[in-house]
C-alpha cells in the first residue's frame, strides 16, 4: 500500500429501486424514458465504504484518494455527482451509449485502472438493474489481482486487508494484499446522506471523460437478448373449508403432493 | 344583422390593447417551441442532488419519529442535529462562517421536502434559514456576522422575536423597548408565540428605542440566551407542535450596543423585508403539506374496494381528486416562480403574498379532503393525515394572516392601476 492510498470505486446508473419496473412493448428491453434512475445501492455502499477508508487514514494522518468510474450514456454523470457529493474526491467517465454487458465493463475499468493506478477498486457485488454479479470477479481476472468478494466488513492495515464476506454456509474471513479488488455486500455499512456543503463542493470537483475508442477496448456484446418478459400475473387465492380440502387440492389440482 | 355584429367591432376597435394581448398568440407557438426558457420544474444539478438527499433523510430519519414528536410535543434530539449535519440550517450562509453557502430556491426546496413529512420539522428550518440567517447575512455588520453565522450553521438553533400581546399584524403597536445606557442598552417586555424559541441560544429582539419616533425606533438587537432571555410557557398548540412556541420575557437585560443588528431605528424596515421574502418559505411549507397529505392518501384510494370498484375509479372521486392535483400544481408555480424572482434580484413581494395565501389555502383544502377520501382512517391518528389537517392552519397565520397577504396583493395592485 503506497503512502497515499488510491481507491477506486465503480458506480453505475440504474433504475430505482423503488421503481416499478416495466418491459417494453416490444418485449426487448425494459422500459427506462422518463423513469427515475439512481445509484445502484450495492455501489452506494463501496462509495460509502471508500470515504470511510479516507477519513480513518486522514485521521491517522495518513492519505487517501477516492476516485469514481462510472461506463455509461452521459446521464451517467448524475451518478457521479452524487458519487462527488457524498464525498469522493475525483470522478471518470466512461460514455458510450452501447450496450454494455458485465465483461465489457470489466475490460473497460481494466483500462481505467491502468491509467489511474489505484490501490484497490471497490465495486458493488451486483447492480440492482440485471442482477449479473460478475463484472467484479472478471475484472479480478482480468487485472490478475485477487479477490474479496461480498465482503460484509473490512479491516486494513499497511499490508493487507482483512475482509469478512458473506457465503451460503455463514461468513468467511479472508486476507488479501494489495492491489486488490472487494466486492460490497448489503450490510458493510449504511451510505451517508449527500450533505448541502458537499453537494456545493462535488461542481468543483474534476470529472474526467473518456470514451471507449480512447481506452481502446472492445465492448461488443458476446451475449444476445432474444426476449424479455414480465413475471406471470399472480393468480388469484382460494380459500379452504378444511385441511382435508387442502390436501385433496393440494394433491388433484395443483399436482404438488 | 349588421347591427348585431356592429357593437361588437366597435368594443374591439376601442380595445386595440385587448386585441394585441390576443393576436400575439399565432405566433407565440413557433417562438415557444424554440425557447431555451425551462419551466419551472427544471432544477439545476445540485438542486436536484439537494432535494433527493433532503428527501431520504426526511423518509429515514424524520418519518419513523414523526407521530412521537407529535404525541409528546417534543423535537426529537438527533432531528435537529440531523439537520445541522445535513448542512440545512446555513444553506444560503458563506463557507467562510462554515455554511453551505447555496442559494435561496435550495431552501425552499429544502423547506418543501421536510414539510412533505413533517411541516414541524419543516419550519424549525425554514424560520433558522429564511428569517435569522437572513436577516445576519443582509444587515449584520462583519463582526456580529463572524460571531454568530458560524454557531448557527452548526449547532445553535436561532428564533426571530416580534410578535408581541398588543402587536402582530399591527408592528407598529409593539411594547418592547430599549434604553441606551452607556456602551448597552437595557432591554425590557415580553415577546409572544416566538417559533423555534424552545430549542434558541440566539434571539433576534425588536425592541424600540425611541418610542416618540413611532416605528423609527424599533430596531433589532442580538440577544443571546445567557443574557438573560427568560423562556417561558411552552404553547400547547392545535398543530405543528413537535416546534416550540413560546413567550419570552426580556427583564432589564443588558445587551452591548455591538450587538445592535444594522442601523439603530431600522429594524422595523428589515423586519418588513426579511418577511417578505420569509413567505416564500412559508408557502413552500403549505406546498410541501399538501404534496405530503396527497401522497399520503391517494394509494388508499386504490386499495379501498366498495361496490366492488376501487373508491378512486368512481368519477365523483376522480373529479375531486383532479382539482386538488390541480390546485397543488397551481401553488407550487406561485411559490418557485416567487423564489426564481427573488433569486434573480426582481421584485417579488406581490408575488410571495400571493404564494403564501394561496399555497396555504391550497394545504388546508388538500389535507381537508384527504381525510374525507380516507375515511375511517382518514380521521384516526395511527394514520398520518389528520396530523397534516392539524399542521395546514398555521399557514393562514404566521409571518403575515392572509388578510395582511391580501392587503399586500391589493396595495401593490392599487399602486399598479392608481397612477
Amino acid at each position: 500500500m503506497s503512502s497515499n492510498l488510491r481507491i477506486m470505486v465503480a458506480c453505475k446508473r440504474v433504475i430505482d429501486y423503488a421503481v416499478k419496473i416495466r418491459v417494453n412493448a416490444a418485449g426487448t428491453a425494459v422500459e427506462t424514458a422518463n423513469v427515475k434512475h439512481s445509484m445502484n445501492p450495492f455501489d452506494e455502499i463501496g462509495t460509502e465504504q471508500a470515504i470511510q477508508i479516507k477519513e480513518a487514514l486522514t485521521k491517522a494522518k495518513g492519505k487517501a484518494e477516492v476516485i469514481v468510474v462510472s461506463c455509461g450514456p452521459s446521464k451517467s454523470q448524475e451518478t457521479l455527482r452524487t458519487a462527488l457529493a457524498m464525498g469522493a474526491d475525483k470522478a471518470i467517465h466512461v460514455e458510450t451509449d452501447e450496450e454494455l454487458q458485465p465483461l465489457a465493463v470489466a475490460k473497460l475499468l481494466k483500462a481505467v485502472v491502468e491509467k489511474e493506478k489505484p490501490d484497490m477498486i471497490i465495486l458493488g457485488k451486483q447492480a440492482i438493474d440485471d442482477d449479473s454479479n460478475q463484472t467484479g470477479q472478471m475484472l479480478a481476472g482480468l487485472l490478475n489481482w485477487p479477490q474479496a468478494t461480498f465482503a460484509s466488513k473490512v479491516e486494513l492495515s499497511e499490508k493487507a486487508m482483512t475482509v469478512t464476506r458473506e457465503v451460503d454456509g455463514g461468513v468467511e474471513t479472508i486476507k488479501t494484499s494489495f492491489p486488490a479488488v472487494l466486492t460490497t455486500d448489503l450490510r458493510l455499512n449504511v451510505p451517508r446522506y449527500a450533505s448541502l456543503p458537499n453537494i456545493m463542493k462535488a461542481k468543483k470537483k474534476p470529472l474526467t471523460k473518456f470514451t471507449v475508442a480512447d481506452l481502446g477496448v472492445d465492448v461488443k456484446s458476446r451475449l444476445q437478448t432474444l426476449k424479455i418478459a414480465e413475471p406471470p400475473k399472480r393468480q388469484g387465492g382460494k380459500l379452504v373449508e378444511s385441511v382435508d380440502d387442502l390436501l385433496d387440492k393440494l394433491k388433484n389440482e395443483a399436482k404438488v403432493l | 344583422m349588421f347591427s348585431a355584429i356592429r357593437p361588437r367591432l366597435a368594443s374591439a376597435i376601442a380595445k386595440p390593447a385587448l386585441l394585441n394581448a390576443v393576436r400575439p398568440r399565432f405566433f407565440t407557438q413557433a417562438v415557444v417551441a424554440r425557447s431555451e426558457i425551462p419551466s419551472l420544474h427544471t432544477l439545476t444539478e445540485d438542486e436536484e442532488l439537494l432535494r433527493e438527499s433532503v428527501a431520504r433523510f426526511a423518509q429515514e430519519q424524520i418519518l419513523p419519529k414523526v407521530a412521537k414528536m407529535d404525541e409528546t410535543e417534543l423535537l426529537d434530539k438527533d432531528v435537529l442535529k440531523g439537520l445541522f449535519e445535513q448542512g440545512l440550517m446555513g444553506i444560503e450562509t458563506d463557507t467562510k462562517y462554515d455554511g453551505s453557502e447555496s442559494s435561496f430556491m435550495s431552501a425552499i426546496l429544502t423547506i418543501e421536502e421536510l414539510a412533505k413529512v413533517d411541516p414541524s420539522i419543516s419550519v424549525i428550518c425554514d424560520v433558522q434559514n429564511t428569517l435569522v440567517n437572513t436577516l445576519f447575512r443582509k444587515y449584520a455588520s462583519d463582526d456580529i456576522k463572524q460571531r454568530y453565522l458560524p454557531r448557527l450553521a452548526t449547532d445553535t438553533v436561532g428564533c426571530f422575536c416580534l410578535s408581541e400581546a398588543g402587536s402582530g399584524s399591527d408592528a407598529f403597536a409593539l411594547q418592547t423597548r430599549a434604553v441606551k445606557d452607556g456602551d448597552n442598552y437595557i432591554l425590557n417586555g415580553t415577546k409572544m408565540w416566538i417559533t423555534n424559541s424552545g430549542e434558541a441560544e440566539i434571539f433576534l429582539v425588536f425592541a424600540n428605542v425611541a418610542p416618540e419616533k413611532g416605528y423609527k425606533g424599533i430596531t433589532c438587537f442580538v440577544v443571546d440566551k445567557s443574557m438573560g432571555v427568560k423562556v417561558n410557557k411552552k404553547e400547547s398548540k392545535l398543530g405543528i407542535r413537535a416546534s416550540s412556541t413560546c413567550t419570552l420575557n426580556f427583564d432589564d437585560i443588558v445587551v452591548p450596543a455591538s450587538n445592535v443588528l444594522g442601523e439603530v431605528g431600522k429594524g422595523y424596515k428589515y423586519a418588513i423585508e426579511i418577511l417578505n421574502e420569509g413567505r416564500i418559505g412559508i408557502a413552500a411549507q403549505m406546498l410541501g403539506l399538501a404534496q405530503g397529505a396527497f401522497d399520503a392518501t391517494m394509494p388508499y384510494l386504490f386499495q379501498r374496494k366498495q361496490f366492488g370498484s376501487f373508491i378512486g375509479s368512481f368519477q365523483g372521486m376522480q373529479h375531486q381528486y383532479a382539482q386538488i392535483a390541480v390546485e397543488i400544481e397551481a401553488a407550487r408555480l406561485l411559490t418557485y416562480n416567487a423564489a426564481r424572482l427573488k433569486e434573480q434580484g426582481k421584485p417579488f413581494v406581490k408575488e410571495a403574498a400571493m404564494a403564501k395565501l394561496y399555497a396555504s389555502q391550497v394545504a388546508e383544502r388538500t389535507a381537508s379532503r384527504c381525510i374525507e377520501w380516507a375515511g375511517g382512517i382518514g380521521f384516526t391518528r395511527d394514520f398520518p393525515i389528520e396530523k397534516f389537517y392539524r399542521d395546514c392552519k398555521i399557514g393562514a397565520i404566521y409571518e403575515g394572516t392572509s388578510n395582511i397577504q391580501l392587503q399586500t396583493i391589493a396595495k401593490a395592485l392599487e399602486k399598479q392601476y392608481s397612477a
